[in-house]
């Protein structure tokens, strides 16, 4: 296992880097000027200065190298600094954004709570309704529950956030006005009744992201369950006269769990990608609004470093699922 | 299945007849009893004909702008009511379908034929196996959305350019949709093609003299056919999710080029006061992925051997 850990945590890394690689190639090649917001009364050689000075004179692999170099190197050495106060990354150049001038990963750590917030506030109510809902689907399989279960899940699947989002603001917020369609970041909890305005303010966007989610994961468990209801060691807890709730809940739910919990590390990525529209629609300030707004600004260092955060997210991810399946499961052996 | 209780109409009649049953007809026999299925594909067709035939029917240009009637709300001459300039909704709904549809299509008959091709040869010669897989590892530990979204604001411009605004942009959106998609259809084709691989059809046929062209022509491609089209459902359902996704985010069509993503994007900026406008386009994309998918569900059941004849 630990061998296996390691084996995989090193054919990670050329992943990661081959990925970073082609993120920047992919930016490389594109023909997008950073000078194009630059009044056309600048002159033309303020402007090849203003081009060096955002360090677009030397040759790609070169300023490939250097964002490796600081996003590898510089940006841990700061965050040891932060963290225990010392000071070995001074005067060592960290990734710029074009847009604030100031280090990405600043504005990385000040975007990252919203996000963290919301997106995982409703990773963990989604995944709450869902298993029970996949336990009881499974368990009365055919019915109604379980067809309305069903008929849920794949309405849930099928409709957008982009058009959930702006539904349950159409019908909450401005019909009935019990929600703020607009989640205020500056908001502070510090008492019960600003502590109410925080949640009034996040359980629109928490549920149409939980929806999503809702909908997979019930889905898998429903699936899980019923694969395991049907073996020989549940009529064998039965037939030694076992209760239908030890049955059901210990020996069935324990053994369906398993792919279920690796489907649920799987989707972590997904759902931030997912944030992505749902920060666009309820005009939360998190990361995914700042990957837009980057984009649409051309600022190229900051698109290249969200783009291989959510790389590195993805990469992690897989990798603790397949550990995870390791661990819980001891039929599989990665050895 | 034909021997059992004969369960219709169309059975009883058959009872005389000892002629083989197709395939496709049991196919269609176990796609008929999922009713969700039946709705899901009749809802379905229903779209691809309405956005077909609508502008026939309903002769309004999308891009008319009629600016005393704007902001109103249904009527008989404007059954979906009228946008803040006065164009029709209705036939803006009608040639916004007719996008998104085509999008979705083309991007999928991409993914597919990306995927089917990376599969086979994946399954098939043992030595492309390792690097065409870890190909696909790669894509699929790529973050799709934000690369999409890169993808399509730095390329749109040049593209535009050199196809024309709406062209550009059309090829644009399918290709990278289709780029970004082919993976999940590429692995399931490798899980079937290597089992398939070992069959003694496979070994008969080798044994006469077939060429690799010929066999995975004639033997593999057939065989592997139902997963494919199920992915194929699936594959039109998240194209039309991810354009719809673009056109709302704002890096889609350009904004006098209707589709239903970039509709409801433009409905939204009057959510206050027309919150209603917001409800057409929305519906028409989760309706036809709702469709769509429980399409795709029927289609697995009924492609499946083990599930056909229960």
């Amino acid at each position: 296992m630990l061998t296996y850990t390691l084996r995989r945590i090193i054919t990670s890394i050329p992943t990661l880097l081959f990925i970073a690689l082609a993120i920047f190639l992919l930016l490389e090649l594109a023909p997008g000027d950073p000078m194009a917001q630059v009044p056309l009364t600048v002159p033309p050689e303020v402007k090849e200065k203003m081009r060096l000075a955002l360090g677009l004179g030397e040759p790609g692999y070169i300023r490939f190298w250097k964002w490796l170099v600081q996003f590898f190197w510089v940006e841990p050495l700061n965050l040891i600094d932060w963290a225990f106060s010392t000071n070995f990354a001074d005067g060592k150049l960290r990734v710029i954004s074009w847009q604030t001038r100031s280090p990405v990963m600043d504005i990385v750590v000040q975007r990252m709570p919203q996000t963290l917030w919301v997106v995982g506030m409703s990773y963990i109510v989604g995944i709450l309704i869902a298993i029970p809902i996949g336990i009881y689907s499974a368990y009365r399989q055919y019915s109604v529950f379980d067809q309305v279960g069903t008929f849920v899940t794949m309405v849930g699947y099928s409709i957008p956030p982009f058009f959930s989002g702006v539904l349950v603001i159409v019908i909450f917020s401005i019909h009935l006005g019990w929600f703020p369609s607009i989640y205020d970041t500056t908001h502070q909890v510090n008492d019960w009744d600003s502590f109410v305005i925080q949640l009034k303010q996040m359980i629109m966007p928490v549920m149409v992201l939980a929806l999503q989610t809702t909908a997979q994961i019930s889905r898998f468990m429903r699936a899980s369950m019923l694969d395991n209801l049907n073996q020989d060691y549940v009529r064998t807890a039965r037939a030694k006269g076992l209760g239908e709730k030890i049955v059901v809940l210990s020996h069935v739910l324990r053994n369906s769990l398993i792919p279920v919990v690796t489907v649920i590390a799987l989707g972590v990525p997904a759902i931030f990608g997912g944030a992505i529209i749902t920060e666009q629609v309820f005009k939360v300030n998190g990361i995914g609004q700042l990957l837009i707004t980057a984009i649409q600004a051309n600022d190229l260092p900051m698109v290249q470093t969200l783009t291989f955060i959510f790389a590195i997210l993805i990469v992690s991810f897989n990798l603790i699922a397949d550990l995870l399946y390791g661990i819980l499961d001891p039929r599989i052996r990665y050895d | 299945m034909t021997e059992q209780a004969p369960s219709s109409l169309a059975d009883t009649e058959d009872e005389f007849d000892h002629s083989p049953r197709s395939q496709w007809r049991d196919v269609w026999d176990q796609f008929k009893s999922h009713k969700g299925a039946l709705f899901g594909g009749g809802f379905f067709i229903l779209i691809i004909i309405g956005v077909l035939i609508g502008p026939l029917v309903w002769s309004i240009e999308a891009t008319f702008i009629d600016i005393r009637a704007r902001n109103q709300g249904m009527s008989l001459a404007h059954p979906f009511g009228t946008d803040q300039l006065g164009r029709d909704m209705l036939a803006r709904m009608i040639a916004g379908g007719r996008v998104s549809l085509a999008v979705g299509f083309a991007a999928m008959l991409l993914a597919l034929l990306l995927g089917t091709l990376i599969g086979v040869l994946a399954g098939f010669y043992k030595r492309l196996d390792g690097i065409l897989m870890r190909l696909t590892d790669l894509f699929l530990s790529l973050p799709l959305l934000p690369l999409l979204l890169v993808m399509v604001m730095l390329f749109r411009q040049p593209l535009s350019n050199v196809f024309g605004p709406e062209t550009g942009i059309f090829i644009l959106i399918v290709l990278a949709i289709g780029l970004t998609s082919w993976m999940p259809t590429a692995r399931i084709v490798r899980g079937d093609v290597l089992a398939l691989k070992e069959r003694e059809f496979i070994l008969a046929a080798r044994s006469i003299g077939t060429s690799n062209k010929g066999l995975m022509r004639r033997h593999i491609i057939p065989n592997v056919m139902s997963p494919i089209m199920v992915s194929a459902t699936l594959g039109i359902a998240n194209a039309i999710i991810t354009e719809s996704a673009l056109s709302f985010l704002g890096l889609g069509f350009p904004p006098d080029f209707p589709t239903w993503g970039r509709i409801l994007f433009d409905a939204t900026d009057y959510l206050q006061q027309y919150p209603s406008r917001v409800l057409w386009p929305g519906l028409a994309i989760s309706l036809t992925v709702l469709g769509v998918n429980y399409l795709g569900d029927g289609l697995r059941d009924a492609l499946d051997p083990r599930i056909r004849g229960r």
